[in-house]
């Protein structure tokens, strides 16, 4: 990556409400940041964060009545968030890629898994039948399934969970998109076969340039995949960065909370670190900070006012405190 | 082993689920009786006092123990011993129930486990109702908010209804349920896997502090490794319906004996990959395989990077080795030598073992 | 032990029972349906005046004292030798035809609603058993509500009219006529409610709060009842109300038919069958009457149904 690079996705400002019969909620507030050609972004949070919503934001398939209600969504230098439906479907699989987190509801049970990869390949590429079987089967072997040719003419259901989560894989590349968002994508899996799908997600990265939004609430699978990681907190990001820096020293007081509450291997047994209280309703957002009722760190102005990202040494973070050392830094 | 302090004993169980074709069919296509056995001859003893774990990937049987004790499920064979009683031979209702008072459950899903048409009062009441154990409605309303208190919620909070309350929240009235009853032992299954990493903090916390408190015994299942080494003392690796490994929970992590063990603790994510070649590493191939018909002999054989004839043919027991117990061939057979896994003894930022000696595998 | 601070989440307050239901979902989708608000009117118009009926109708059509021949099918008051006395006509013995249909309305849904109770207390209580206790007992309830759903509901009706018939002396069959309609169209309808019981039954066992009633200790009786039966109750309501219609339809049926109500204690049904007989002498009004009355009825209680239905379900909302 070299900094002259045209980032591949830019999302800026935004903002998605999810219109109710008494007033309007926002379930993602101002939310900006780009992706660069085979960069891993790992989006991280708890449930109810909106990291999921992100994602089916930029890919259009936001469940109604969700609505985008500002910002823009730039996909390789062309605005992509106000497209017709029939434009964005043909983006969806040609340029953007989706792997959800069960596996099952992504296949249709009723056809083999080589006639889905091959109708997804001509819809989106140039293909004849014989040429797109090939390819079907060139993608089934790249994902790591043996016997490629013989099992593409199988059906969803007798393949393994972490199979078909493969089969998912091949079906999000089938387009050779720029762009996969994966939500989830390992979180329905055992341990042992989420290694191998992370291995595999990396490896595809790696490989073919293809840059990739991943959607989790588990921080080991980001520190593990990522290159950078946003960590959103009630609807917005609160801090953004190099997954190294974030995870080695947080700056946001939630990431430090939720880095010091995920249990580790090693070291003392005993009580976690915990941050009281739970991440608030979508209705019920307390103003300022939305983390402040939960802050050990708060303090007056973060009841008032909203804290803006603010660049730091190596990300950003949206944290009062940041913005009074800067003051104090530039003061003295 | 002759463990005089042990709470709960179970000797060689066994459950079959049955999973035959319908008779019909069976008998016009000559298909066979298909049986998974979702536990095939599963023993540990749990003292009191202590939280033993029990892990592995879904389906290795670790649910149907816990369901097994608290007699949801029915053996199909073996014996549980609870305070030195036989489950088994408790078939009527008279003496079974106060028995099943002293032990209690704790669910995985908080959104399913609380009746969403009672109010919370009235489900933390159940089990002092069922058993009798308070006489007067202000009594007993007493005790709610009692136990409502020592879970960290409000005595107002049984006024309301289950759906008022976040995940976490409900995982507290799930163990103030549990906890009504006064019981000795408590089964927990997954009760943090449904919940988000900070509230799960909170979740494990209470627990422990609640365990000291009423000097409680649990049982401890779980699928992540992480929350095992934090809450148990001795810990049960299961694959495919067998233990594999039995050790205490610094061991088990610090040598991990078996290698389905060791393949467990190298695949958890983690946060400070140690080096380049960590982060980069190719995880073993391979699923757990069809428990309707698994491999013969030791059935992590297929995965395994050191079977040999032997453990394909022959089925290893557990035996002890090194302080703890393990069924592998190749560690009875000194092929296999205990990992050297260094603990890193801060519990700082980084604080994960790092294997400094990198598995084969 | 560290102090946990409440969650930040403020529990909804808690309003009296009628400003939440003033407040809540259904009432507000029931007041964004237009075509809901029709139909309550309708069925409220209709069912209110056969309640009231003997305050509301003009005329008592079981008071012979009352009832003139010579005024037998008179027509309605906007044709010709119509009177405002009789609004709707009069039918062929001379009672008032808007008096009857009220009347005869009061009997139908009388039918109409004891034959959905005791068709919903039968399949609901068959439908726990069966989805609770599983195995042969499962099997048993479950085949006998295929059988007996191959059977039209006239069918039946017409089998327990004639064993009735045949072992009853004459006098006391126009007695028991309403109790064998009852009987006859709640035995057609149990199958409905027993089936989506055992449905829900089957999905709520598996769920982990009646495990862990299990667990508890609590005896199975009490878990069906305390824990079960609330449960299942919500889809059961819905069914109910698109089953009155079909159980007012089929009592309408089997009246018309002539096995139902006999005509000195007419409902809708055997007023259109009565009526059918005048039809081709001109005298219309004493059939179409009864017969919009009827469809006007049925049309808004299953309009009212399916709002119901759609309302509580959380996937449509």
């Amino acid at each position: 990556m070299t900094p002259a690079q045209e980032p591949l996705l830019q999302v800026e400002h935004l903002r998605v409400e999810l219109p109710t019969r008494r007033r309007t909620l926002v379930a993602i507030d101002d939310v900006s940041f780009s992706i660069m050609p085979g960069e891993v972004l790992g989006i991280v949070g708890e449930s109810g964060a909106g990291k999921s919503v992100t994602g089916a934001a930029i890919i259009g398939l936001l469940e109604p009545p969700l609505r985008i209600a500002g910002g823009r969504v730039v996909l390789g230098g062309r605005r992509i968030d106000d497209l017709p439906y029939e434009q964005m479907r043909h983006i969806r699989g040609r340029e953007i890629g989706a792997i959800f987190q069960d596996p099952l509801t992504s296949l249709n049970p009723l056809y083999t898994v080589g006639r889905q990869l091959v109708e997804t390949i001509r819809t989106h590429l140039d293909l004849g039948p014989e040429a797109a079987r090939e390819r079907a089967i060139a993608l089934l072997g790249e994902v790591g399934i043996a016997a490629a040719a013989q099992r593409i003419d199988h059906y969803p259901h007798q393949f393994s969970g972490g199979m078909r989560q493969r089969v998912v894989i091949a079906l999000a590349l089938a387009g050779n998109p720029r762009l996969i968002i994966a939500d989830e994508p390992t979180t329905a899996l055992d341990v042992s076969i989420q290694a191998q799908i992370i291995a595999l997600l990396k490896r595809l990265g790696r490989d073919h340039g293809t840059a990739i939004m991943l959607v989790t609430h588990d921080m080991g699978v980001i520190a593990e995949t990522a290159h950078r990681v946003a960590v959103m907190y009630a609807g917005r990001i609160v801090e953004i960065g190099p997954v190294r820096a974030i995870v080695d020293a947080p700056r946001h007081p939630y990431t430090v909370g939720l880095m010091d509450s995920i249990p580790r291997i090693g070291g003392v047994r005993g009580r976690l670190k915990q941050i009281d209280g739970a991440m608030p309703r979508l209705g019920e957002i307390p103003p300022g900070c939305a983390f402040n009722p939960r802050c050990p760190l708060v303090f007056e102005r973060c009841r008032r006012e909203r804290p803006e990202l603010l660049p730091s040494a190596s990300g950003a973070a949206a944290c009062w405190r940041f913005a009074e050392e800067g003051a104090r830094a530039a003061d003295g | 082993m002759a463990e005089p302090q042990a709470l709960v004993e179970i000797r060689d169980l066994k459950r079959y689920f049955d999973v035959s074709p319908p008779p019909l069919e069976r008998l016009l296509q000559r298909k066979p009786r298909a049986w998974v056995k979702a536990l095939d001859g599963v023993s540990f003893t749990i003292r009191r006092g202590e939280t033993f774990a029990l892990v592995g990937e879904s389906g290795c049987g670790k649910s149907t123990v816990a369901r097994c004790l608290v007699g949801l499920y029915r053996p199909s064979a073996g014996k549980i011993l609870f305070d030195g009683i036989d489950l088994a031979g408790l078939n009527r209702r008279k003496t079974a129930v106060p028995l099943r008072r002293r032990m209690q459950m704790i669910f995985q899903d908080p959104y399913a486990s609380l009746n969403p048409r009672w109010r919370v009062r009235r489900i933390v009441a159940e089990p002092l109702v069922t058993h009798g154990l308070v006489g007067s409605r202000a009594e007993r309303d007493a005790r709610v908010a009692e136990l409502l208190v020592q879970v960290r919620l409000s005595p107002e909070d049984g006024d309301k209804f289950p759906h008022e309350f976040s995940g976490g929240q409900r995982q507290r009235i799930s163990i103030a349920r549990a906890l009504a009853a006064r019981p000795e032992f408590l089964v927990c299954d997954e009760p943090t896997s449904a919940l988000d990493v900070s509230v799960q903090a909170q979740i494990l916390n209470l627990m422990k502090d609640l365990q000291s408190a009423f000097r409680l015994t649990c049982l401890f299942i779980s699928h992540n490794l992480a929350v095992v080494y934090q809450v148990s003392d001795r810990v049960g690796v299961m694959y495919l319906g067998r233990l594999v490994e039995i050790a205490a929970a610094e061991q088990l992590f610090a040598r991990p004996l078996h290698p389905y063990t060791r393949l467990l603790i190298d695949t958890i994510p983690r946060l400070d990959p140690v080096d380049g070649a960590a982060a980069e590493r190719e995880p073993v191939a391979g699923e757990v395989p069809n428990p309707i018909d698994p491999p013969p002999g030791c059935a992590f054989h297929p995965r395994c990077p050191f079977a040999d004839a032997r453990c394909r043919a022959e089925r290893p027991e557990l035996i002890e080795a090194d302080g703890a117990l393990v069924a592998c061939h190749a560690v009875a057979e000194g092929r296999l030598a205990p990992a050297a896994l260094t603990t890193s003894s801060h519990p700082g930022a980084t604080g994960r073992a790092g294997p400094s000696g990198k598995l084969a595998l | 032990m560290a102090e946990l601070a409440r969650a930040p989440i403020a529990a909804p307050r808690r309003l009296p029972r009628l400003r939440r239901f003033l407040d809540g979902d259904l009432l507000w989708s029931f007041r964004r349906s237009p075509v809901t608000v029709g139909a309550a009117v309708v069925a409220f118009v209709i069912i209110g005046s056969a309640i009231a009926a003997p305050w509301v109708a003009p005329h008592n059509p079981y008071d012979l004292a009352s009832v003139n021949l010579m005024d037998a099918t008179d027509p309605p008051v906007w044709l010709h030798g119509g009177s405002w006395a009789y609004v709707l006509g009069t039918d062929n013995q001379g009672r008032d035809v808007l008096s009857t249909i009220i009347y005869g309305t009061r009997l139908s849904l009388l039918v109409g609603v004891l034959a959905v109770v005791a068709a919903l207390i039968l399949g609901v209580a068959l439908g726990l058993v069966a989805g609770w206790s599983g195995g042969i007992v499962e099997t048993m309830i479950m085949r006998v509500a295929d059988v007996q759903l191959s059977f039209p509901a006239i069918l039946i009706a017409l089998l327990i009219d004639g064993v009735a018939r045949t072992m009853l002396p004459h006098n006391v069959q126009a007695e028991i006529a309403i109790y064998v309609l009852i009987v006859s169209v709640a035995l057609s309808n149990w199958v409905h409610f027993a089936r989506t019981v055992r449905g829900s039954t089957l999905v709520e066992r598996n769920k982990e709060y009646i495990q862990a009633a299990r667990v508890i200790g609590v005896r199975p009786w009490r878990i069906v009842t305390g824990h079960l039966l609330p449960n299942v109750l919500g889809p059961v309501l819905v069914i109910a109300t698109i089953n009155l219609a079909t159980a007012i339809l089929t009592e309408a049926t089997l009246s018309f038919l002539g096995v139902g109500l006999p005509p000195t204690q007419p409902s809708l049904g055997t007023l259109i069958r009565v009526g059918n007989d005048y039809l081709m002498s001109g005298d219309w009004w004493i059939a179409l009457f009864p017969g919009i009355w009827l469809a006007l009825l049925i049309l808004s209680v299953n309009l009212l149904g399916d709002w119901l239905r759609d309302a509580l379900n959380p996937k449509l909302r």
